[in-house]
């Protein structure tokens, strides 16, 4: 029996175009990666890094209306060692961008990084000197959740869109990306010839 | 004497044990009501089933833009960019253009050959709808605008502007 001893890729942000699918992937099963995803993108324990207003709806939606568990990611998490995904909800300041670096690499692989709201994607209204404009100049974001503050089901639709993006992880499915994204015309998708 | 403090011993364990068995049921029988009662549905449940069933938005809530046209086609904004200047996070960029006789896009002398809003940047407070004077800009309530990156959430004219009735009645145009 084939044993499982390939590196599971870990995901990078920084490279958002991975080269998916049989031709490319360093996978020797295919179906154990299924596997793989679909217990990881089940199971997103979030790590509570609330910084301002936006933390208020991030709690709203882990309550009884919303109700984040039917997604498993109920068990918010104050170790980084135990978490899963960041979703960073709040202005970020500069002071606080190395502690957020920090508590990031903390977190053990694999990583996802949910830029809530409109302070955390891009520094919102305020743009001066003290605010970083977007937490990706820090740290590789996954989703981005508009909105001043996203509303619980704006949140909840946002980690609906992070679970189709590790399921698309090493399953060959390419999903959508944006036009700045698109996959280069010198590597085509495999099988598609 | 030993043998009858043994056996007093022995009924106080027993008797702890009912007790504690006892306290365990009764919180349990409240959990376990909860339960039915959820799964019989006989109470409603509080959860929205937020994929399948969408809550209704408040009538005041303010999410994603428009830009709505008359009824006869012509796009309502002008190009004057009073929202650009309204909106508190700077995320409208608007570049005005002039209508001529073979290009009309609007009622009015000019009209916006650009115009851009940053979503991710925006705050949604509906300022640029107060200030717009044709009542051209309008924040629907879509909420579902989370993208993966950050260029998906420049939202262009085209994704913007809603489509006109003839284009709907002959969906070929």
């Amino acid at each position: 029996m084939a044993k499982y001893t390939t590196e599971i890729s870990l995901h990078d942000s920084g490279s958002p175009n991975p080269d998916f699918g049989p031709g490319s992937s360093p996978f020797v099963l295919a179906r154990m990666e299924e596997l793989v995803n679909w217990a990881r993108r089940n199971s997103l324990w979030p790590l509570t890094f609330g910084l301002a207003c936006c933390a208020i709806e991030m709690m709203a939606s882990a309550a009884t209306r919303f109700d984040l568990s039917r997604f498993g990611s109920e068990v918010f998490r104050a170790s980084p060692r135990q978490a899963d995904v960041m979703i960073v909800a709040g202005r970020v300041s500069t002071k606080m961008a190395p502690v957020l670096r920090q508590i990031y690499d903390q977190m053990p692989n694999p990583k996802w990084v949910i830029s809530m709201g409109a302070c955390a994607s891009t520094g919102g209204v305020y743009n001066n000197y003290a605010i970083l404009q977007g937490v990706d100049q820090i740290v590789p974001v996954d989703v981005y959740v508009p909105g001043c503050p996203p509303s619980p089901d704006a949140l909840i639709y946002g980690i609906i869109k992070l679970q189709e993006k590790i399921k698309a992880q090493g399953s060959g499915k390419v999903i959508e990306l944006g036009p700045l994204f698109q996959r280069p015309a010198t590597n085509p998708v495999p099988g598609s010839k | 004497m030993g043998f009858l403090s043994g056996v007093k011993d022995s009924a106080d364990k027993i008797k702890d044990s009912a007790d504690g068995a006892k306290a365990i049921a009764t919180g349990f029988a409240i959990t376990f009501r909860h339960y039915a009662e959820q799964q019989l549905k006989l109470k409603p449940s509080l959860t929205i089933q937020y994929p399948e069933e969408r809550r209704e938005q408040y009538p005041r809530t303010r999410w994603r833009h428009a830009l709505t046209r008359y009824e006869n086609g012509l796009e309502k904004c002008i190009g004057c960019s009073l929202c650009a200047g309204a909106c508190p996070a700077r995320c409208i960029n608007v570049v005005a253009a002039d209508n001529t006789d073979e290009n009309r896009v609007s009622p009015g002398e000019r009209y916006a050959s650009t115009y851009e809003i940053n979503m991710l940047r925006c705050i949604f407070c509906g300022y640029c709808q107060d200030a717009c004077p044709t009542g051209a800009i309008v924040l629907r309530k879509d909420f579902e605008l989370a993208s993966y990156t950050r260029a998906d959430n420049l939202y262009t004219k085209e994704m913007l502007l809603e489509p006109s009735l003839s284009s709907l009645a002959e969906p070929g145009k």
